[in-house]
């Protein structure tokens, strides 16, 4: 160890990979995988997600988790997108191709894909 | 990319509890559902709950898992890794009084009264990171104290942080650490040293261990920071033999920390070398006492020498020396990083920061919890601790193991900090606290630590080696029967003649157990040698097992199982009952109580 940069450079590229355990993320996206949710197809969304947000890089901002039943077995699969500071967005009836969408525009590009909100459908 | 990570404690409780087979569980099971790309395993230092390991900590939800078995580690996996359902019967139940209230699916680690009350500055990476990666580390400001340090400050200014910061000893001592390096500094030689004690001896203490095995780099760089300071290049980690797989992740660490150049030549291009090596003591009492630590390290029979000289100025090998205890050093780097302002907030008057209390006895929560200094006893056992457990009285609270002396339920609002224990005759010590209930005996208490202590008194002193073994012998007589008053007086004058007589801290410790339950618990004393009566029920020659003859159903369970054959049937039929009673012979009987459990009606009881 030859600097302080070289301790910073370690520092900044293992923070991401230690952010889930004190849940500084900045963003999290919670898919619904309650009974409804896995029989309508949550499991290959999460694994959307999952990947689409690692090849972007982004794992370290955002978390990806599993909650139960949301309450709105009918628009399974159910995503919810959850950032400090701004209002829950619900996405409805997800499928894996949609999620690539979702991770392109929202949470990459910090647009809501209105059309595939709970908003939209209700 | 990875999406959850489950931890699971590998300090020395949980191993033992088996969570070397859940760690391979977990690797099966996630193979299988075909999670190994989106969950990681880490196996971290101890969480502190120890008495419900294995423990195990589902990110990023915090859930909670206790005594968790191989078996249920598949179903861990294909609920709540695979489909988001926690799974309920395995999470934490919740000591607290609002533990109902809890929504038991959420109950995420720090919501737990447990938990909550704490203040994790010690152990704050305990069962947080990976102890076997230096990087995890390095992610939570690991080194960075170190860096800073080399780059910014000047020796003088490191050691006026400390003084300034009010950090004490936490060996037991109490000793300003400021004061002690800055001590050492001034001493010109050709070679000064660095030395840990982590020779954690005290029976029911083991803060030291688990920082070990859970964040050995916070040590590693608060010695490095110390050496900078003392203008030392060399130290020693003096840990004992007993503590294998602290001793094994410190070794990784210091290898991964000369890996890095975090340790050896010019760290950090400051010009400053500083190196580190680990010597194993082989577990006795005495080599935790400064001067007997450094006579092992040189290769020595571990016995203490007068002081002084003292190690600032003729130390290891002579040479001047910094000798702190681990808990110590852990505080360093994040007062380096935080400030002395930071952690002078914490704690009182003379006592700031934190202090690890390692929790055992009659407590729910035996484990290990960090709290500011001048938290009460009360917090500590009731609302942390969760209190005495099958509806026990509290009765007192060992503090410092041989060394220390007990608080007794009067004073459980004492805050406890160095000073208000040492007011009250007892002492802070390494953090061993031992709780015990009404039906802890305190002459057998008592007599427990002094057996502990004779046998580890290394002998080159008189008052320790032969005032001990005469203390014993006296403790002895008073449990079985023949003490006298005047016996007990004479114990209490050898009891002060030890202390002021003794060459190093064990002896003049050694009698401190008997001196504070001669001053809390005196009437057990009369009790023991007047009445020949034991109140708690323990010591077996004051106390007979009698049946009483009109509660007993004459079933004759309690004689088919007396080992002694010492339970006979009598001639006597209570009125309303159909069978004749029974008998205990007291002179057959062994007292080993297995008759009271054994009888349903509950018509034996103790004289």
């Amino acid at each position: 160890m030859k600097s302080l940069a070289e301790l910073q450079a370690i520092k900044e590229k293992m923070q991401n990979k230690v952010a889930l355990r004190d849940g500084s993320g900045e963003m999290r996206v919670v898919v619904g995988m309650a009974t409804c949710g896995i029989a309508a197809g949550a499991r290959p969304v999460l694994s959307a997600f999952v990947e689409e947000i690692a090849n972007e890089g982004l794992a370290g901002k955002v978390t990806v988790s599993q909650t139960g039943c949301i309450g709105i077995c009918q628009y399974e699969p159910v995503v919810e997108i959850m950032e400090a500071g701004k209002d829950k967005v619900t996405y409805v009836q997800m499928t894996p191709e949609k999620a690539k969408r979702v991770v392109e525009e929202h949470i990459k590009g910090g647009k809501v894909v209105a059309e595939f909100t709970l908003a939209n459908k209700a | 990319m990875i999406r959850a990570h489950v931890l699971i404690c590998g300090g020395t409780g949980c191993t033992s509890s088996g969570s070397q087979k859940i760690n391979e569980q977990f690797t099966a099971s996630l193979e299988k559902y075909g999670l190994t790309e989106e969950v990681k395993l880490v196996q971290t230092g101890c969480f502190g709950l120890c008495a419900l390991g294995p423990v195990v900590i589902v990110h990023p939800d915090g859930t909670f898992y206790s005594m968790v078995q191989p078996e249920d580690v598949d179903e861990i996996v294909s609920e709540h890794l695979l489909k988001g359902r926690v799974v309920e019967r395995l999470v934490y139940k919740d000591t607290g009084e609002e533990a109902t209230e809890v929504d038991v699916a959420n109950l995420s680690l720090n919501d737990t009264a447990f938990y909550k009350t704490q203040n994790r500055v010690v152990l704050r990476n305990c069962g947080v990171i990976d102890p076997e990666d230096i990087n995890e580390y390095i992610a939570m400001d690991g080194y960075a104290a170190l860096g800073k340090v080399l780059t910014e400050m000047t020796p003088q200014e490191v050691i006026d942080v400390i003084s300034d910061s009010g950090l004490r000893g936490r060996g037991g001592g109490g000793f300003p650490t400021g004061r002690k390096w800055a001590l050492t500094a001034p001493n010109q030689a050709d070679q000064k040293y660095v030395v840990c004690n982590a020779d954690e001896g005290d029976p029911g203490a083991f803060m030291d261990r688990s920082i070990l095995e859970g964040d050995p780099h916070a040590l590693i760089e608060a010695m490095a920071i110390a050496g900078y300071a003392i203008g030392a290049t060399q130290g020693y980690v003096y840990v004992r033999a007993e503590y294998p797989i602290a001793v094994n992740r410190l070794r990784i660490a210091i290898n991964q920390a000369k890996e890095m150049g975090l340790l050896g030549k010019d760290i950090f291009g400051s010009g400053f070398d500083f190196d580190l090596d680990i010597r194993l003591g082989a577990g006795a009492f005495v080599c935790g006492e400064e001067t007997a630590l450094m006579t092992s390290i040189e290769g020595n029979r571990g016995e203490p020498r007068p002081r002084p000289p003292y190690p600032a100025v003729k130390g290891l090998y002579g040479k001047p020396t910094v000798e702190n205890n681990v808990e110590t050093f852990a505080n360093v780097p994040q007062i380096i990083l935080k400030g002395a302002d930071w952690f002078k907030s914490m704690g009182t008057e003379r006592s700031k920061g934190t202090k690890v209390f390692a929790l055992g006895g009659k407590i729910h929560n035996t484990g290990l919890v960090e709290i500011p200094m001048g938290t009460t006893l009360r917090e500590i056992i009731y609302d942390i601790g969760g209190g005495i457990p099958n509806g026990k009285k509290f009765k007192a609270a060992q503090s410092g193991g041989p060394s220390g002396g007990c608080i007794p339920a009067s004073l459980i609002d004492t805050e406890v900090d160095y000073d208000n224990l040492t007011a009250i005759g007892c002492m802070m010590g390494s953090g061993g606290l031992i709780v015990m209930d009404e039906d802890t005996c305190m002459v057998d208490m008592a007599k427990f630590f002094l057996e502990f202590t004779v046998d580890e008194s290394c002998g080159k002193c008189t008052p320790c080696r032969i005032g001990t073994k005469r203390l014993l012998e006296m403790l002895d007589q008073i449990t079985k029967g023949n003490g006298t008053l005047e016996l007990v007086d004479e114990m209490e004058k050898l009891c002060y003649y030890i202390k002021e007589n003794s060459l190093c801290g064990l002896g003049q410790t050694a009698p401190n157990p008997v001196i504070s339950t001669l001053k809390f618990f005196r009437e057990e004393y009369v009790a023991h040698c007047v009445d020949k009566k034991c109140p708690a029920g323990v010591c077996k020659d004051l106390l007979s097992y009698v049946i009483n003859k009109d509660t007993c159903i004459g079933c004759g369970r309690c004689a088919k199982n007396c080992p002694a054959d010492a339970i006979t049937k009598t001639d006597y039929i209570a009125p309303g009952h159909k069978l004749a009673s029974y008998e205990i012979d007291t002179n057959k009987c062994v007292k080993c109580g297995a008759c009271i459990g054994f009888c349903k009606p509950g018509a034996i009881y103790k004289d």
